[in-house]
């Protein structure tokens, strides 16, 4: 056993964090948040050129085979810096979608295109307000078009792909499905959100060509390992969110003297903060457990996803709200970085379902793992 | 990073695991023992088996283990039911104060015993004007010859009435800032002079107790570290008192967990109620999230860094999860749920044990409020608060009394 990254893996942690600190300073999110573009190009092309978007993907399909540990160290690094890039859409989701569900000819048609950034790809699942479930999917597959809407989807109006969860034809199962989105059949609204740092669109199908991805009737499980593999790399991008608006309070509580003093010397601010810290320590070590899970596809990964997610979930609102507080009436306004962090932790702990939804996932699995 | 064994791990697992099974006290042998007869038992049995605190040197009645093998046995033995308690301040805490400050020859002469569990041994620490201000205790120590001689009082002393030695820090100096006057001694509780007296808990309990010094006399060698150094050599103790507590068992996850499945709500298992769900996930994400926080620890321990002030949270986030999930399956038991009656109470009562015993989990070792003191400070290196008893004298700090 042994419960640490390995030194290569600090190593990519430090690369990252110089990385991002010059490409992806508060400035550049500012830009994407007041701004009328998607998502910052530049840098997403820079983080293709530093292959991340390639790290999970085999080298076969033009990837560099990396483990998941390091791709769980680049989110990290990617959430701590609130990067306003479709990173997670394409690689924590399409990516994994093609890996666990793709034929051949799928993967080899968007894998290397993912891998270089030349590609954007995203996942649809909501279709409106409402926990997503199989019986309740109105979006349908017959005849090789897909019809229905989604909405929100991450990077929608942006991506070249998505993977779809639709019905079956006549059928009650649910199934994926590949679909480009260029087509003239295919309607893409931009829809504003909590968090614009990070693009999402209404996306409606009208006939639009499409091809099953993985087994029709399968859809819906493998949602869940897709969503299961997702949670784990969202939680880390979460921790390292949280870890930010952690050292962001800090710094600004041990600038700021009131009563004579800096405001960091009141135990109402130390325990404050100390309690953020309590929080993302325990999520960061649910985290190591998720990566390990994840890196070794271990028959824990859905409870292990489930406890790094809520973990997470719970640590990065805590912190970024808390941080608000910190910094008082400042962090009320505009001007203040502090809205970035509040604004991403509440769109990452909804965006693969909410924190009810996953305690419940949670018992669940600790009740299958009772029964197996 | 690899939370599964290594061949060599997994072979140390099988071999403690069949020890154990082959070896946990049967109810026969326990039967008519008190509490400290039945821990002396197994500590006993481990020790001879070469299976007490196993990360020890062998010299000292360990068996040179690894921090991962300590990590292993642990798993393995809070597997099985085993009796548990009395040795913790003196295993968890002295013997590594011991290790860093006595000499050579009082290591070989006091850690077997500890390890054997011959021996227990408890905290003089606390006082009635010194708790989460530790060092503002007043228990007075004289240099006379090459003894010192102890007067003053201890309160919150676990164990003190069975145990055979205590660790015990004194002011040996009054005129100094409070910090530096004072020393760090053991001492033999048998010593002439000193008087235990037993407190009562909300529990109705007496587990720990005042304890009265009356010109007791401690021999200089029995100092650790130098005249004046007591904080430091306290620290070390401190440091390893969150990690022993830290890990402290009581009412766990799986126990509030197997209720939720046996207890209905509107005729259905009351684990089916999302609102049950959502509550026990949140203590299940605690839960692991100090296992393996402490894992964590574990590697940079093996690592042969020192337990730093980030173990705080252990105990900090596990005394409040044993209160709040101790108070949810009380109520999870309704109308009956207040039944303290042995026969007739789920789990015999564990559940109140746990109720009546957590606001104490809350306060020792350093209270929930020093622990956020102890992380803002020592870990996030926020300023201390402002004292107006720095630099001063001790004896000229005010106090209640003045």
């Amino acid at each position: 056993m042994n419960f640490e990254f390995s030194e290569e893996q600090n190593l990519l942690r430090e690369q990252a964090a110089g990385f991002l600190q010059d490409q992806c300073p508060p400035s550049a999110v500012r830009a994407i948040l007041e701004g009328a573009a998607s998502f910052d190009t530049e840098l997403f092309r820079g983080i293709a050129e530093m292959g991340w978007t390639a790290a999970a993907i085999p080298e076969k399909h033009g990837g560099l085979g990396l483990s998941y540990l390091e791709l769980c160290v680049i989110a990290e690094e990617l959430g701590r810096v609130v990067a306003p890039v479709p990173f997670s859409s394409s690689v924590y989701l399409a990516t994994e979608a093609l890996l666990l569900a793709g034929n051949d000819a799928q993967r080899e048609a968007w894998l290397p295109k993912l891998a270089s950034g030349a590609a954007i790809g995203t996942f649809a699942l909501a279709e409106g307000t409402g926990q997503p479930s199989p019986n309740r999917l109105e979006t349908a597959y017959e005849n090789g078009c897909l019809n229905g809407t989604k909405v929100p989807v991450a990077d929608g109006d942006i991506a070249d792909f998505a993977v779809a969860v639709a019905r079956c034809g006549r059928g009650d199962g649910a199934s994926l499905y590949l679909v480009p989105l260029d087509a003239d059949t295919v309607t893409r609204t931009t829809v504003a959100t909590l968090d614009p740092t990070r693009s999402h669109a209404r996306i409606d199908f009208d006939n639009a060509r499409a091809e099953s991805l993985g087994a029709a009737g399968e859809g819906w499980g493998l949602t869940r390992r897709i969503l299961d593999r997702a949670a784990v790399l969202f939680a880390w991008e979460q921790v390292g969110g949280a870890n930010a608006a952690l050292e962001q309070a800090k710094e600004y509580a041990m600038g700021r003297y009131a009563f004579g003093r800096p405001i960091a010397g009141f135990q109402a601010i130390k325990h404050k903060l100390a309690n953020i810290y309590v929080k993302n320590t325990l999520a960061r070590s649910n985290c190591y457990y998720g990566a390990w899970a994840l890196s070794t596809d271990a028959s824990e990964l859905p409870l292990a996803a489930a406890t790094a997610r809520v973990s997470a979930i719970q640590a990065y609102y805590f912190a970024s709200k808390e941080n608000i507080q910190t910094h008082g009436g400042m962090g009320f306004t505009w001007e203040f970085d502090c809205q970035f962090h509040y604004r991403r932790a509440k769109l990452l702990s909804v965006n693969i379902g909410s924190e009810r939804t996953w305690q419940d996932r949670l018992i669940s699995a600790i009740e299958a793992g009772q029964a197996a | 990073m690899d939370f599964s064994d290594t061949p060599e791990e997994a072979a140390f697992r099988r071999e403690a695991r069949e020890w154990l099974q082959a070896n946990v006290p049967s109810k026969d042998e326990l039967e008519g023992l008190d509490e400290v007869q039945r821990a002396k038992l197994w500590q006993m049995r481990k020790y001879e088996a070469g299976w007490a605190c196993i990360r020890w040197p062998r010299e000292y009645g360990g068996r040179g283990a690894s921090a991962m093998e300590q990590v292993i046995w642990n798993q393995e033995e809070s597997s099985v039911r085993v009796p548990q308690g009395v040795f913790a301040i003196g295993q968890g805490m002295a013997a590594p104060t011991m290790m860093a400050w006595a000499t050579e020859e009082q290591k070989l002469r006091y850690l077997p015993p500890l390890a054997s569990g011959e021996h227990i041994w408890c905290q003089l620490f606390s006082e009635p004007a010194g708790g989460s201000d530790l060092a503002a205790l007043r228990t007075r120590a004289e240099k006379d010859g090459d003894e010192w001689v102890i007067n003053g009082q201890k309160i919150w002393t676990s164990g003190a009435q069975f145990s055979n030695y205590a660790i015990l820090v004194v002011r040996t100096d009054p005129e100094v800032p409070k910090h530096k006057g004072l020393t760090y001694f053991f001492i033999d509780m048998k010593s002439p002079g000193i008087e235990i007296k037993p407190i009562r808990q909300i529990s109705g309990e007496s587990n720990f107790n005042e304890v009265y010094f009356t010109d007791v006399r401690i021999p200089d060698e029995q100092r650790l570290g130098a005249v004046g150094q007591g904080w430091q050599v306290a620290i070390t103790t401190l440091m390893n008192e969150r990690l022993a507590i830290g890990s402290g068992g009581g009412l766990g996850f799986r126990q509030v967990f197997e209720l939720a499945q046996r207890i209905e709500i509107d005729g259905r298992p009351a684990i089916e109620d999302r609102s049950v769900r959502a509550r026990l996930a949140d203590w299940y994400v605690q839960e692991s999230g100090l296992r393996f926080t402490g894992y964590r620890a574990m590697s940079a321990l093996s690592r042969g860094e020192m337990p730093g002030p980030e173990n705080s949270i252990g105990k900090l986030v596990g005394a409040s999860k044993s209160q709040d999930m101790a108070s949810f399956a009380i109520d999870l038991l309704e109308m009956s749920g207040i039944v303290t009656d042995p026969e007739l109470a789920w789990r015999s009562g564990m559940v109140h044990d746990t109720f009546m015993g957590a606001p104490g989990l809350r306060i020792a070792g350093g209270t929930d409020e020093i622990m956020l003191n102890i992380l803002a400070e020592r870990v996030l290196g926020m300023p201390q608060d402002v004292r107006v008893d720095k630099g001063i004298p001790f004896s000229q700090v005010p106090t209640s009394a003045s």
